[in-house]
Formats: structure tokens, C-alpha cells, sequence
């Protein structure tokens, strides 16, 4: 790649970046958001700009979409957008290429609708600012573009809100507003990764689609591997605001030329289907039976009768073994994190028995429970939000186990002892959570659960916010853990890839139930429910292949 | 929604229950009580005294008459007035018109100038025009209102003479344009206060409103600036507000009383003031329901409005 020298523009190229450098505010970590970046998407085709948390890959979309906040300016360079230089565009000239030229859809679609219009206003507005067609011909275009992202009863979802639709239908409204003017150019920022793996399958799919039919070209922003594989013609792969890598899909998967690239490809969670090996020292006993376990929660009022009941866990029974892993996966309403609130008791179940090593806890009061709550330990999604940001890390380790009769003396000396065990510097002890980054507070959550000496983890969607790379080390740790303590964990995830990474066994949830439970090679390679079959093929990048190697683990 | 609205309206009238036995218990916990006057009137002998505490049921004890209070009430007898005897409803509806024409005013001013200071502050923030709002409310909110209304009188009808000092119409001339131009300098003053509390929540929700993901979709629209405004930022920002005139209504109320007393603007404020002053019990309790009534009232309204407009709450 040509450093200095700007390459000629490209003729079949509806998007050419030149040169590109955005400043950041001074003060910042560093300098530029994106420094000297140039990539091209061609005409048809679908580019993936893939990068972690900072890379500078959505500011390059902003730039792009003349959407950049103001204290970030573009220092240099050039963007053509089918022919028309874009910096240096006057607000208006821009204006009148945003949606008509190019379009967005970006990652949330549950705060990217407006909550107080319905579907078919939020999709002629584009329209009407564009000064296209009578309000008519407006409206029976927008039912025409619902029926094209697939949604059902078009007519009647133009009048819909959006907060009557799931999180795939408004993702689907979002396209369809987005595809209202043709435009050349769809730009797509990490469009599928809040949603679940079956929503982004066909998300993904109905991009591919549409782009194929209407020969858009779109430029697609993912951290996920998986997707790129799903779905890209070329490739672009960005790190701290530089582009390390080009080329198209095939090349830069099958033989990533940059160090960073090929790191990314390898932290990526492989679907393994093997199972773990189970440690020889440990005793078959179970630590947990759970037998029957039921909640339902009950919403509106009763004495009225406006009552809605969802059973949120529904007859789940399994059993978890001394220093064994049991991976809890499911979709967004699975009841995986209600079964997860349920065994740590801070939610009271409302039939069922809890038996944690003998003793049957889902009957027990607060004051009852709380001598054994030091051995089961939870670990948090959010290491930002679950770590007090006023209280210093020693704070934050010692007092729980003080709480709990531990001398402070010796909580300090185990605190310390910890933090290196779990990787972090001694130092670490006087310092406070704003100076950690997401995967070191991950690592402080973990040590501050190991301090009460747990005998059981349970750990809710605990590597879900961390880069891919970042994911690798903490599934890593908790592995070296485990197999040093022998401590068994509950693994609540939504993404089955990191459950094949870490569990012996695996159970499916849906609706509130396990649908099927088993170690990781029948889960993922001989799947029994047709839910567990649908759920795995729903994998992005993962396609069933014949070449993979069974046998070793049957 | 009919359960939401049964809801609330049975909890209101719990509310109405304790405020009612509060200021009962309270009003009657102050050392002298109605005949208190008349213990200085040499002609007023003891038997006086208890034969006008018998009629006026002052004899029994504090429950009975409370309970007894409470009936009538039910049944829409306010009780009458010690002073002269008149229906409690009617001295109450001989003064509620100015009130409510005073209140009704500034809120207008309040929500109005508020509402544009608080969207252009937000749109501009860290603008010179933000800097000002920000100060001109800290101003406001920290000099009490009866200050704003004396110096108001001093330089506008005494200094400048553009307005009228007090009172809400000229004796012999109870035209509307009379009437406007006594309502301008009480009316403003009691929205002062309110115009900077109005535009510091508005400031703040639009801000909000403004980083929500849907305002960047609205702009990749290529929507105008003030299209983006008006239609996605103000309707948003607004409905957190509307609660919010419910929850400041009891303090329009109360400010309205001051003011009426700095302009002495014939209205409810005046009313409860005498009353407190001639110990008229009935009058006091009246007023006192009256306004927890208006209160509950606009708080309900203000719920029913969100629940309306927001179609999350109406059709869920």
C-alpha cells in the first residue's frame, strides 16, 4: 500500500477515499480518529470495514455521511461519492445527498426510529425532504419498500409506531427508509450486532439481496469476522485509525498478510464442536441439581384486570458437576439471565428446588442464604457499569470479604495476590476503575468474585462487551481458573461460539425452557431440536462444512 | 387505560383523605381559635361564649367535628362561613376567576418564552445566548417573587407609570383591554420564576433529545436543520414537560397568592390570607381542599395528556 502517493480514482467506484485524515480534539489519546486512509467500493459490490472499539471505522462512516460532530474536522484528504467531492461540500450540498445519494442504517434500531411517528411518516419524510413525489404517490411507495424489506401486512405496518415491532422489523423499516431514494451508496454501521443470531442471519440476508437486485453498493461496518465472511466482497481492516490491510474477502481470510489481521482472525471465537477435556482431579459429584425451576413474571395490574404473565423460566432442570462448565445459551427473552438472577438468589423462584451441594437454597430467606452467598459468585456483563467508580480497586476487592469476617489485613494480602493471578500489575490495588480499560475491569470483576473463594461462578454474558481480541484472553482466563480451583461456573451467553470455546456442556434455552442440553459436539455438530439446528446455522461465518474434522471428537 | 384511570383516581382520593385530616388537625392545633376575638370584648360574657361555641359545634370533640365536616363535604356542602355567614363554594367562587386568570396567564408566559430559551439554548449550547439564559435563570430563581413584583411597581408604574399598581380592573371601566393591561406586570412577574425553571428542564431535555440515535437517522434523511427540530427533537423534549407542568402547578398556585398580595389582585391568595386572620375555619378548609383538588387535578390531566400522546402509553 502506497503511503504518500494518492492513487488515480477509480472509474467504476461509487465511493473513493483519498488521503483521508480526521483530527481529534485535542487532549484525546491520540491525534487522529482515521489517519491517511484510501479505499475504494466499487460499483455492486458489498466492502466490510472491520476494526475493534476505536479503530476509526464508524468517524470514516460519519465523514462520509457529513455527519461528523463538530469538534471533529477532517484535516485532509478527499471523498468522492459518485463523482461529487464531499469534502469541502457546502451543508447544503451534503444535505441534498444524504438519503438520495447515500444512506445509513446504524446499529440500535431501537433508538434509531423517532418513538412518536409511525413507520410510513418516518419513511416519506426522506422523501418529501427531497421534494420526491405527491403525498400519495409517497405513501404507496413507502407500503411498497415495507413489502420489499419482507415485513408483513406492509398496509398496516406503515401505521404502526415502532415500539410494536421486534428488533429484526425495525431494523427492516430502517432499510426500507434507507432504500426509499434508491440511492447509489448504502452504508451499513454494525447494523445486526445488536440483535440475536437467528435476526441477524436474515438481516444479513436481506441486505445481500437487496444489494444484489438493485446492484447497490454498500459499505458495511462489523468487528465481527463471522459477518465479513457472510457477506463481503472486499475487505478493509482498520486498527487506531490506520488501515493495516486490503483486499478482497477471499484473500484477507484465507491469508491475512498483516500481523493485526491475523490476530483479529485468530481471536475470533471458532465453533469448535469439540468438547472439553474434563479434569481427572475433580469428583463426578454434582455441586448443583436444579430440578423444576420455574418463575413467571406477572406485569399491569391484577385488580383490574390488565394482568400479563410470562413465565420466564419454565421447568429448567440440570445438574452441574464439581469444576465442570455449563454453558446457558438462548436469544433475547430465552430466560437465560432470569435462570442466572434465580441460582444467585436475587430473584426468588417460584417453584422448583435449588440444590447447591445438598441443600436446597431456592427455599431460603435473605438472612438464611446470606452465609452461603460467599460461594456463589456472580461475574458481570458491563465492567463498566458493575465496578463503583468512586472506590479505589483494593476498595472494590476487600469489602465483601471483610463484610464477611475476613481480618482487612488479610483480605489486602489476597487482593494483591489476585490481581496478579488474574493478570493485572500488584499496582493496581490504590488505583480506581476510569483507569482501566474494559478488558482489565473484566479482570477486576473476576478477581473481586474469586476473593469470597467461590465454589460456584455464574457468569451473565461476561465477555459480550469486550472486543474479539480482549474476549480471547478473559475465555483464557477463566479457563486457568477453573482448572487451578476447580471451581465449577455457569456460563450465560447469547453467542454460541464462545459457549463451544469454554463449556462441557450446554444447554439450550427457549421461550423459558432447556430445549436440549449436551457437550458441544452433539450441540453444534449433531444438533437434536430443530431450535439448536435453526440457532447454529444462524452462526455468521460458520456454515456447516463437511472439511471440518469430526471424527477426532465423536 | 381504564385501569390506569381508576388507578389513579382512587389513589387521589386517598390523598384528598390525608391532606384533608393534616390541615383539619393542624389548622386546629393553633393556640386562640375563632372566638378567640371575642375574649377581649368586654360585652361577651362566658355564656355567650359557650352558647355561639354550641352553635357552632365547636364543643364537640375535634373527631366528631371533623367527621361531620368530612360528610358534608361529600355531599357538597362546604359549610359556611364565620364571618358572615355566607356558603363557603360561593366566597370561594367570588375569587376563583381572578386566580385562575392570574395562573392561567403566566403559565401561558412561563411554557411559551421557556420553551424557546430552553431549544435555543440547547441548539447553541456554550452560545452567549446560552451563558445569559443560564444566568438570568440562576437570577431568577434565587430572588424571591414579592421582590420582583415591588420592584416591578416601583419602576413601571411609579418611575415609568406604563402600568397599573394594583388591583385588576379601573373602578367603572371593566373592559378586556383593562383588565389585559393590570394582568401584564403580575403575570409576568409570577412567570419569571417559572420561565427559568421552564427553560433549565427544557434546555436539558432537548440536549437529550438531540444525541438519541434517531436525530443522526433523521439528519442521514437529509432532513433540514429545522425540520429535524421541529418534528423529531420538539415533540420528544416536551413530553417529559408536560408531567412536569402537572408537578409545578402547586407552585404557580402558591406563587399566585404572593403575588396577589404585592398587587393586591382580588383573588383566592387575598381571600386565604383574611381568612387565616379571622380564624374562619370553614373558608381555610374550603380553600385548602380547593386547591389540593386543583393540584390532583392538573397532575391527572397532565398523566391523561403523556398516556395520549405518547403511543407507547396509549396503545400498549
Amino acid at each position: 500500500m502506497a503511503v504518500n502517493t494518492k492513487p488515480k480514482l477509480v472509474d467504476d467506484a461509487a465511493l473513493s477515499v483519498r488521503g483521508l485524515t480526521v483530527d481529534l480534539p485535542k487532549g484525546m489519546e491520540r491525534a487522529h480518529a482515521v489517519e491517511n486512509i484510501s479505499f475504494d467500493l466499487k460499483r455492486g459490490q458489498i466492502l466490510c470495514i472491520i476494526g475493534e472499539s476505536g479503530s476509526g471505522k464508524s468517524v470514516t462512516a460519519n465523514t462520509i455521511m457529513g455527519l461528523l460532530p463538530k469538534i471533529i474536522r477532517v484535516s485532509s484528504g478527499s471523498i468522492y461519492l459518485d463523482g461529487t467531492a464531499i469534502i469541502g461540500a457546502s451543508p447544503k450540498k451534503l444535505r441534498d445527498m444524504r438519503g438520495r445519494v447515500v444512506s445509513m442504517i446504524f446499529q440500535d434500531p431501537l433508538s434509531a426510529l423517532n418513538p412518536l411517528m409511525t413507520v410510513g411518516e418516518q419513511i416519506t419524510e426522506a422523501m418529501a425532504a427531497h421534494g420526491v413525489g405527491t403525498k400519495v404517490s409517497r405513501h404507496s411507495r413507502a407500503v411498497e419498500l415495507l413489502t420489499e424489506v419482507g415485513l408483513p401486512d406492509p398496509e398496516l405496518m406503515y401505521f404502526q409506531y415502532p415500539f410494536r415491532l421486534s428488533g429484526g422489523q425495525r431494523q427492516r423499516v430502517m432499510i426500507a427508509m434507507a432504500l426509499a431514494l434508491e440511492p447509489s451508496v448504502l452504508i451499513a454501521d454494525e447494523p445486526t450486532t445488536a440483535l440475536d443470531v437467528t435476526t441477524q442471519a436474515q438481516i444479513l440476508e436481506l441486505i445481500r439481496e437487496i444489494q444484489r437486485r438493485k446492484g447497490m453498493s454498500v459499505m458495511f461496518i462489523t468487528h465481527d469476522f463471522g459477518v465479513v465472511a457472510e457477506i463481503a466482497d472486499s475487505v478493509v481492516v482498520m486498527e487506531k485509525g490506520r488501515i493495516v490491510e486490503q483486499g478482497s474477502a477471499e484473500q484477507v481470510l484465507k491469508a491475512p498478510t498483516h500481523a493485526y489481521t491475523k490476530r483479529l482472525i485468530a481471536a475470533v471465537p471458532r465453533l469448535t464442536g469439540e468438547n472439553r477435556i474434563p479434569q481427572e482431579t475433580v469428583s463426578k459429584a454434582a455441586i448443583l441439581k436444579v430440578e423444576g425451576l420455574a418463575k413467571t413474571y406477572r406485569s399491569g395490574s391484577a385488580l383490574f384486570g390488565s394482568q400479563r404473565v410470562v413465565p420466564a423460566v419454565n421447568d429448567v432442570s440440570f445438574d452441574l458437576a464439581h469444576g465442570r462448565t455449563l454453558g446457558v445459551v438462548g436469544e433475547s427473552g430465552s430466560g437465560k439471565s432470569s435462570l442466572g438472577r434465580l441460582l444467585i438468589k436475587l430473584q426468588d423462584s417460584d417453584g422448583g428446588r435449588i440444590l447447591f451441594e445438598g441443600n436446597d437454597i431456592a427455599k431460603l430467606s435473605e438472612s438464611e442464604f446470606r452465609p452461603l452467598r460467599p460461594r456463589i459468585q456472580m461475574i458481570f456483563q458491563d465492567p463498566f457499569a458493575s465496578l463503583n467508580p468512586r472506590s479505589t480497586i483494593g476498595q472494590i476487592l476487600t469489602v465483601g470479604p471483610v463484610a464477611h469476617g475476613m481480618s482487612y489485613s488479610q483480605a489486602r494480602e489476597e487482593a494483591r495476590a489476585l490481581l496478579s493471578h488474574v493478570g493485572l500489575d500488584a499496582g493496581a490495588f490504590g488505583r480506581y476503575p476510569h483507569e482501566f480499560s474494559g478488558g482489565q475491569r473484566q479482570r477486576i470483576g473476576i478477581a473481586r468474585a474469586l476473593m469470597f473463594k467461590p465454589k460456584l461462578l455464574i457468569a451473565d454474558e461476561a465477555v459480550s462487551a469486550l472486543d474479539v481480541s480482549i474476549q480471547a484472553q478473559i475465555l483464557e482466563l477463566l479457563d486457568k481458573i477453573q482448572r487451578e480451583t476447580g471451581v465449577s461456573m455457569i456460563f450465560i451467553t447469547h453467542d454460541l461460539r464462545v459457549a463451544s470455546q469454554i463449556c462441557d456442556e450446554i444447554a439450550v434455552m427457549q421461550k423459558g425452557r432447556i430445549v436440549e442440553h449436551g457437550p458441544p459436539s452433539q450441540i453444534f455438530l449433531d444438533p437434536q431440536s430443530a431450535y439448536t439446528r435453526e440457532l447454529v446455522a444462524a452462526i455468521p461465518g460458520e456454515r456447516p462444512r463437511s472439511t471440518r474434522p469430526i471424527a477426532a471428537n465423536v | 387505560m381504564r385501569g390506569f384511570l381508576l388507578n389513579r383516581l382512587s389513589q387521589s382520593l386517598v390523598l384528598l383523605l390525608i391532606v384533608s385530616v393534616i390541615g383539619f388537625v393542624v389548622l386546629n392545633l393553633i393556640p386562640g381559635g375563632p372566638l378567640a376575638q371575642f375574649g377581649l370584648d368586654p360585652s361577651m360574657t362566658q355564656d355567650d361564649l359557650d352558647r355561639l361555641k354550641e352553635q357552632l359545634g365547636l364543643n364537640r370533640p375535634l373527631w366528631m367535628q371533623y367527621l361531620d365536616w368530612a360528610w358534608r363535604l361529600v355531599q357538597g356542602d362546604w359549610g359556611h362561613s364565620f364571618r358572615d355567614g355566607a356558603p363557603v363554594l360561593d366566597v370561594i367562587g367570588r375569587h376563583i376567576f381572578a386566580t385562575l386568570l392570574l395562573m392561567g396567564s403566566s403559565t401561558v408566559i412561563a411554557i411559551a418564552v421557556g420553551t424557546w430559551i430552553g431549544i435555543r439554548g440547547a441548539t447553541h449550547r456554550y452560545s452567549v445566548f446560552d451563558y445569559l439564559g443560564t444566568v438570568g435563570a440562576m437570577v431568577a430563581l434565587s430572588i424571591p417573587t414579592f421582590w420582583f413584583g415591588l420592584i416591578g411597581i416601583y419602576v413601571f408604574s411609579l418611575q415609568l407609570g406604563w402600568l397599573p399598581a394594583g388591583n385588576m380592573y379601573t373602578i367603572g371601566d371593566g373592559s378586556a383591554l383593562n383588565y389585559m393591561h393590570h394582568l401584564i406586570l403580575p403575570s409576568i412577574v409570577l412567570a419569571l420564576v417559572h420561565v427559568a425553571i421552564w427553560s433549565r428542564y427544557m434546555r436539558s431535555a432537548t440536549l437529550d433529545v438531540i444525541s438519541q440515535e434517531f436525530v443522526k437517522t433523521a439528519r442521514a434523511k437529509g432532513l433540514s436543520e429545522r425540520r429535524i427540530l421541529m418534528k423529531h427533537v420538539v415533540g420528544n423534549a416536551l413530553l417529559p414537560m408536560i408531567t412536569l407542568a402537572g408537578v409545578q402547578l402547586p407552585s404557580v398556585l402558591t406563587g399566585a397568592l404572593v403575588t396577589e398580595t404585592v398587587f393586591t389582585w382580588p383573588g383566592m391568595g387575598r381571600l386565604f390570607l383574611d381568612s387565616l386572620g379571622y380564624s374562619d375555619y370553614p373558608v381555610v378548609m374550603g380553600l385548602l381542599m380547593f386547591s389540593a383538588i386543583l393540584v390532583i387535578l392538573g397532575n391527572l390531566i397532565a398523566d391523561i395528556a403523556v398516556a395520549v400522546i405518547d403511543p407507547r402509553i396509549r396503545l400498549s
